[in-house]
């Protein structure tokens, strides 16, 4: 299943170039760029491995996409997103965030059912990884 | 090779006005104006405004020819304007349109060689990661190598430097600087650095005259003035320095430009201390009693 999350996600994936080109657009409102990279996108899982320290003092995207090729070359089966920090006073938080590799072949969602107390019924998602899909 | 030179348009392309647009030559009359002498520094300066100016007409035309590596590496004696000029050449390639930003980011080996092992590759990484775009300057570069230890880290760093200098040549400009013969056991021990800078450029020693231009020039820039006596005195202080040992050429200078201010401060405050006016003439003249009591004069015999 094809994951949507952070910008663009509806788009067809971005080329390096337009990467390069968000990424500049993001150096250029004076955000800081971050890479981060997980195997698991469960909507839940906000907290993905970052890739090194946050870029604050990176000015140009190609010192990004230096990281960017770097972290592709370790991690060509996972998921790598670009984040863009604000520092703003006010909005101190991620403007921007898109992802830039996704997995060859992508985890599906499966919905568990379980019990809870007083026989109420309470629903999850649970992340099914290429392969473990037998079990269900 | 001489059909696809055939196929292009018959055109003439406007290099003057490729010029005037670029803003190049304003920044190389500064530099004229700004650094006295220095004449094979400049003349290359201007031979790599005139090529990067040429290859934008090419490109322009659509004669595809890659982007000419532009690294560099800078000798010269200490205090003949290495740094200084590195400065300016980020200005210069980012008006040419040969990097994108205006940065200089300056290193030296403390910057790039970690302390145990496995630090230096991220260490040097997050240098160029920096520099990405810009400039990155290494002063005192042969600092980078050490022949005399074996497990030197540096070894690892100049490895790094030289696959970006490589692969992210439309990204990076990487100029070297040091001390002549010590780059030159620098090369030699790393020949693949050596074949990969495209501009060795050799600053040359000032000549008396051109010192006494710079000390000119510096006292201008501190606001303080020289009346004839002690420009005489200036000229004498410089032929007697360069004969002395450790002679830095314009940074000598501006030591002992900075000493005399010092005395000259000492003077007013001893005059004013007898009870004497001090005008706004004496407040920015250096003296030639601020320059006589300096120790050159001293060891010399005449």
């Amino acid at each position: 299943m094809r994951i949507t999350q952070g910008t663009f996600s509806f788009l067809p994936d971005l080329t390096d170039d337009q990467i390069r080109a968000q990424i500049n657009y993001a150096l250029n409102q004076g955000w800081a760029i971050s890479l981060e990279y997980t195997d698991d996108p469960h909507p839940r899982n906000t907290y993905w491995e970052m890739w090194g320290l946050p870029m604050f003092d990176v000015r140009d995207a190609a010192g990004v996409m230096y990281e960017l090729y770097a972290c592709r070359k370790m991690h060509p089966n996972e998921y790598i997103r670009v984040n863009a920090f604000d520092a703003t006073r006010g909005f101190e938080t991620v403007r921007l965030s898109f992802l830039v590799n996704r997995p060859k072949e992508e985890p599906e969602f499966r919905l568990v059912r379980s019990e809870g107390p007083g026989r109420s019924i309470r629903y999850s998602l649970q992340t099914v990884f290429p392969g473990e899909r037998g079990l269900s | 090779m001489i059909a696809a030179l055939d196929n292009i348009e018959r055109k003439d392309v406007d290099l003057e006005g490729l010029f005037s647009e670029s803003h190049v030559g304003e920044v190389i009359e500064q530099l004229d104006r700004e650094l006295v002498g220095l004449a094979p520094v400049k003349q290359r300066v201007r031979e790599i405004a005139a090529f990067l100016l040429v290859s934008r007409a090419r490109a322009q035309l659509g004669i595809e020819s890659e982007m000419p590596s532009m690294h560099m590496c800078f000798t010269g004696n200490p205090g003949t304007g290495k740094t200084t000029v590195a400065a300016r050449m980020a200005d210069i390639l980012q008006r040419l349109g040969c990097i994108r930003k205006n940065t200089l980011v300056t290193v030296t080996r403390d910057d790039l060689v970690g302390q145990y092992i496995g630090h230096t590759a991220p260490k040097t990484r997050e240098v160029l990661k920096r520099a990405m775009g810009g400039v990155l300057f290494i002063d005192e570069a042969y600092y980078l190598y050490r022949p005399e230890n074996e497990r030197d880290y540096g070894q690892e760093s100049i490895e790094i430097l030289l696959q970006a200098m490589e692969n992210n040549r439309n990204d990076l400009v990487v100029i070297l600087a040091g001390y002549k013969d010590r780059m030159d056991t620098f090369f030699r021990a790393n020949a693949g650095i050596r074949s990969r800078i495209a501009h060795h450029i050799e600053f040359p020693d000032f000549t008396q005259d051109e010192l006494l231009q710079i000390a000119e020039l510096m006292v201008a820039g501190m606001h303080y003035r020289f009346d004839d006596e002690s420009r005489k005195t200036m000229r004498r202080y410089i032929e007697h320095r360069i004969q002395q040992p450790n002679f830095a050429n314009a940074r000598s200078i501006r030591n002992a430009l900075d000493r005399a201010r010092l005395r000259q401060a000492n003077r007013l405050f001893a005059r004013a201390m007898n009870g004497e006016r001090t005008s706004s003439e004496a407040l920015t003249l250096i003296d030639a009693e601020d320059l006589l009591p300096s120790r050159v004069f001293q060891n010399a015999t005449t």
